[in-house]
């Protein structure tokens, strides 16, 4: 027997977490930026793969129980990696192996005693997300949910000393502790009065239609603030620009599929029904989300804002596929939700790739130019080839471009949603179609978004000089960390079909179903229901598009003119064309802004024909913060302003206070 | 036997009124010096009305705290509290927040409220002592009242001793006492507290150079 065989999957997970844990603390005390970049954050990474590797081999296995003697005394900790622990834990290890070995390099140039401690919240962060995926009781799983907020709080505000930092971290601390609160009284309702706080035990508890409701409602409420959904994603674009790339790439990448993993959890394994409207308001959630998050992509010029809202978008596009699965799997049509769980696990583990990948690009766009708005940077695919080729996958994936892996569960999903006629209820069958169209009109917007942030930063002519000149193209730690991110993108494009046999055990799990028919026509050919309805090969995909590409090349050279030629494109006519002159972020946003005008509040400032230096400012503001938070923030205000008038500091007004009370309660218990 | 039991009975009610009374006299006197000898007899009624409580209830472990309320509050306390306005200097005449009629009547009110609230108690109560639960209710408000009304923080630290006093006095007429570990808890408590005030008495005229309260209300955050 081999060790590999002797060590249960949990046991190894436990084992990387403590590793991680041991790394954070060497980091804290080394502060020596050489060793920590040099050692510790590679080493981090091979922890991950390790994870990964582990979680990827007991997908298939029985679930792994545990109980830890840690905790408070009567409350240990339980543990358990069943088949949606581990998917999750694949998505965690996979993603932070890049990200991990892309922060090596990238924190190449901080002082030790940052970096130090920067090093130890990393750590955290990681192993926090890793225990929130393998708890087994409400008192573990918040524990490590708190740790993962704190530690990435810490980690968003690295540069505190800048006061918009801090205010975009006290926001993300606020609305995750406000989630966090929903969270724990959703686990209250749900142990059912028993008073104990296992997992095992809430699966067991019979709780009726009511209180299931009241359960799963604050759960959408808890789990949506950390994940974005509207109307909680204030903090997102604020937040994720905030932190350090490799954080964000993080938060974004895998910190919002802690908040999936937790509405799958408690949705569908810890709550014994599922009632359809249900399914209906995550449908909704989700697609405004979606259609939100990619409105206000298209008109950001900041290019790490930009990528938040596209994260917030995919984020609804996964909360679409949940909310379809309930919906499905409450009329009891078992196959139809695993199709569209499957797409919303799918999107997950792709989103947390692509997504990733954009981040930690956006960071060595950063390092190179010290600039992060769009409108100053340019032509950078000649300065940076490497950077950009890798970019460059990520952004095709997340456009939803074959072959790609993004194409892939946007496709499973728009089927699952064309193969749902049929629903015993006619309003459902009226808001299904809509659904689709919206999440077509979604992807066609990210597509679009994709397309400003690579063409902008990238393409064309550099629009300052002097910044893009001097810059260096990325080193081999981060070259390594985004081939690794990059590539997952491809394999996971093309080989869907290995990949959902792989979900295949977690639909199992959840809904007693998997798509068997992936598989019919063999290992090349995705076909999710039936082949005659669809099915979808990505290989002949790539050899039609390499072979047209081929073809058109050999043309081109065969029967044009056969030689190369250098001169300004679409000039128009122009005597001359200044790097000034190409469509800017906000051009390029402009029409997006016109169409959907009523969804933005636009204030701009334009300048007079006769002014001298002209100087134009538009700013797009998010209306659901002036509806909604502005006004609680008022009225908290004027309630925390009442409060304080009791604050007299006199000692005798406050010995008044306790007397009084003193008083009350012994009339009352009388 | 059953004439000293009694008699016994009648002699706490005895007591109990005094302790009373001087919850008033401490309520109504300026002088601070008077203020600690005051607190001194009450510790002493005390002591003599849990002696005679457990003689004739045969509650041996409420000797102990008898002895104990004696070294404490009757000798130690009263001695510490002597050394410190001597050396804090603090011999003064007390300006009452409210004026002292006033603060009378409130406490009238307040034993009123206490006899009220004790009455059910009382008539569940199985001790030999349960009429005078009333009293030590409202010996209990009666110091809280007065904490309340002192401006100067000397007073203050009597009042909440004398409150304890009040509880202690609740505890032996209501059940005989708490269990000896929690009183010896208690008393090491207010022992701690008395020195640690001490502490802060100094502290305070340091930095204020006074012992008015007042001067503390900067404190707050605006």
């Amino acid at each position: 027997m081999t060790l590999a065989s002797a060590l249960l999957p949990l046991d190894i997970a436990l084992g990387v977490i403590v590793y991680w844990l041991l790394l954070g603390l060497a980091g804290l005390f080394s502060r020596n930026s050489h060793f920590i970049t040099r050692y510790i954050f590679p080493a981090a990474a091979l922890g991950s793969l390790v994870l990964a590797a582990a979680a990827l081999f007991s997908l298939g296995g029985p679930a792994n129980i545990a109980v830890l003697p840690l905790g408070l005394p009567d409350l240990p900790f339980h543990l358990r990696l069943d088949a949606l622990s581990a998917f999750f834990l694949l998505l965690l290890g996979a993603a932070s192996t890049g990200i991990s070995i892309y922060a090596a390099g990238y924190f190449r140039h901080m002082s030790g005693a940052t970096l130090g401690l920067l090093c130890f919240e990393y750590h955290l962060f990681l192993l926090g997300m890793a225990l929130v995926f393998i708890a087994d009781d409400a008192y573990l799983f918040m524990v490590a949910w708190e740790t993962m907020a704190l530690s990435s709080y810490f980690l968003v505000t690295t540069d505190h000393a800048v006061p918009e930092i801090r205010r975009a971290g006290f926001l993300y601390l606020l609305i995750a502790h406000v989630g966090a609160i929903a969270i724990l009284m959703s686990f209250g309702v749900m142990q059912g009065g028993h008073g104990d706080y296992t997992f095992a035990t809430m699966r067991g508890a019979q709780l009726d239609t009511f209180w299931a409701s009241i359960t799963f409602l604050l759960a959408l409420f808890g789990f949506g603030a950390k994940a974005g959904i509207l109307p909680l994603h204030v903090w997102l674009p604020e937040a994720h620009p905030a932190a350090p790339s490799p954080i964000s790439a993080m938060m974004s990448g895998i910190m919002l599929k802690t908040a999936i993993y937790g509405i799958l959890r408690v949705s569908f394994d810890l709550l014994d029904m599922q009632l359809w409207w249900w399914g209906a308001i995550a449908l909704t959630l989700g697609l405004v989300t979606a259609l939100f998050g990619v409105l206000f992509a298209a008109v950001q010029s900041d290019m790490k804002r930009l990528l938040a809202y596209s994260s917030i978008e995919n984020i609804g596009i996964i909360l679409v596929g949940i909310g379809l699965a309930i919906i499905f799997h409450s009329f009891g049509k078992e196959a139809l939700a695993a199709l569209a769980l499957t797409a919303a696990l799918y999107h997950s583990l792709n989103h947390s790739f692509m997504k990733s990948l954009l981040f930690l690009g956006t960071g060595s766009v950063l390092h190179a130019t010290g600039e992060r708005n769009l409108g100053k940077l340019g032509g950078l695919i000649r300065r940076m080839p490497k950077l950009a080729l890798l970019v460059l996958v990520g952004t095709l994936a997340l456009a939803g471009l074959p072959p790609l892996n993004g194409f892939v569960s946007e496709w499973l999903l728009l089927q699952a949603f064309l193969l749902s006629p049929g629903l015993p209820n006619s309003y459902l069958n009226m808001l299904v179609p809509i659904a689709a169209a919206a999440l077509a009109l979604a992807a066609a917007l990210a597509a679009y978004v994709m397309v400003k942030f690579y063409g902008i930063i990238f393409l064309g002519q550099p629009r300052e000089a002097n910044l893009v000149e001097k810059a260096q193209d990325i080193g081999t730690h981060e070259w390594l960390g985004l081939a690794w991110l990059a590539l997952g993108c491809i394999v996971l494009g093309i080989f869907p079909v290995y990949i959902i046999t792989q979900i295949d055990h977690i639909t199992q799990m959840l809904v007693g179903q998997h798509l068997g028919g992936a598989m019919q026509n063999g290992w090349m050919w995705l076909t999710p229901i039936q082949a005659d309805r669809a099915s979808y090969n990505p290989l002949i995909l790539i050899g039609t598009i390499v072979l047209g590409v081929l073809f058109t090349l050999y043309m081109v050279k065969k029967f044009y003119h056969r030689r190369l030629r250098r001169s300004a494109a679409w000039d128009c006519g122009y005597p001359e064309q200044t790097a000034r002159m190409q469509d800017t972020a906000e051009g390029f946003g402009q029409p997006i802004r016109q169409i959907f005008d009523l969804f933005f509040g636009v204030t701009r400032e334009v300048p007079s024909p006769f002014d001298k230096k002209p100087h134009y400012r538009g700013e797009t503001r998010d209306l659901l913060w002036e509806w909604c938070y502005l006004p609680i923030a008022a009225l908290t205000e004027k309630i925390s302003a009442l409060v304080g008038r009791l604050q007299h500091g006199r000692i005798h007004i406050y010995l008044l206070y306790s007397f009084v009370t003193l008083l009350a309660l012994l009339a009352f218990v009388r | 036997m059953n004439i000293l039991n009694i008699y016994s009975g009648q002699l706490i009610n005895l007591f109990a009124a005094l302790v009373l009374l001087i919850a008033f006299a401490m309520l109504a006197q300026r002088r601070v010096l008077s203020l600690i000898n005051l607190f001194a007899l009450q510790g002493l009624l005390l002591a003599a009305s849990t002696a005679l409580v457990a003689w004739s209830s045969d509650q041996h472990h409420l000797y102990y705290s008898a002895a104990l309320t004696l070294v404490l509050k009757v000798l130690f306390l009263p001695w510490l509290l002597h050394r410190l306005i001597r050396k804090l200097n603090v011999k003064w005449d007390i300006e009452t927040l409210i004026n002292i009629p006033t603060t009378m009547l409130l406490g009238l009110a307040l034993v009123v409220f206490s006899f009220n609230l004790a009455g059910p108690i009382s008539e569940i109560a199985g001790t030999i002592t349960r009429s005078t639960l009333g009293i030590a209710i409202a010996s209990v408000l009666l110091s809280f009242l007065m904490m309340i009304t002192r401006s100067k923080a000397v007073p203050q630290v009597i009042g909440f001793l004398a409150m304890e006093n009040g509880l202690f006095f609740a505890a032996v007429t209501a059940t005989y006492g708490m269990p000896m570990v929690v009183e010896l808890g208690i008393a090491l408590d207010i022992l701690v507290g008395m020195i640690i005030m001490g502490i802060f008495f100094f502290q305070i005229r340091a930095t204020f150079d006074s012992l008015e309260l007042k001067h503390m209300e900067k404190l707050r955050e605006d």
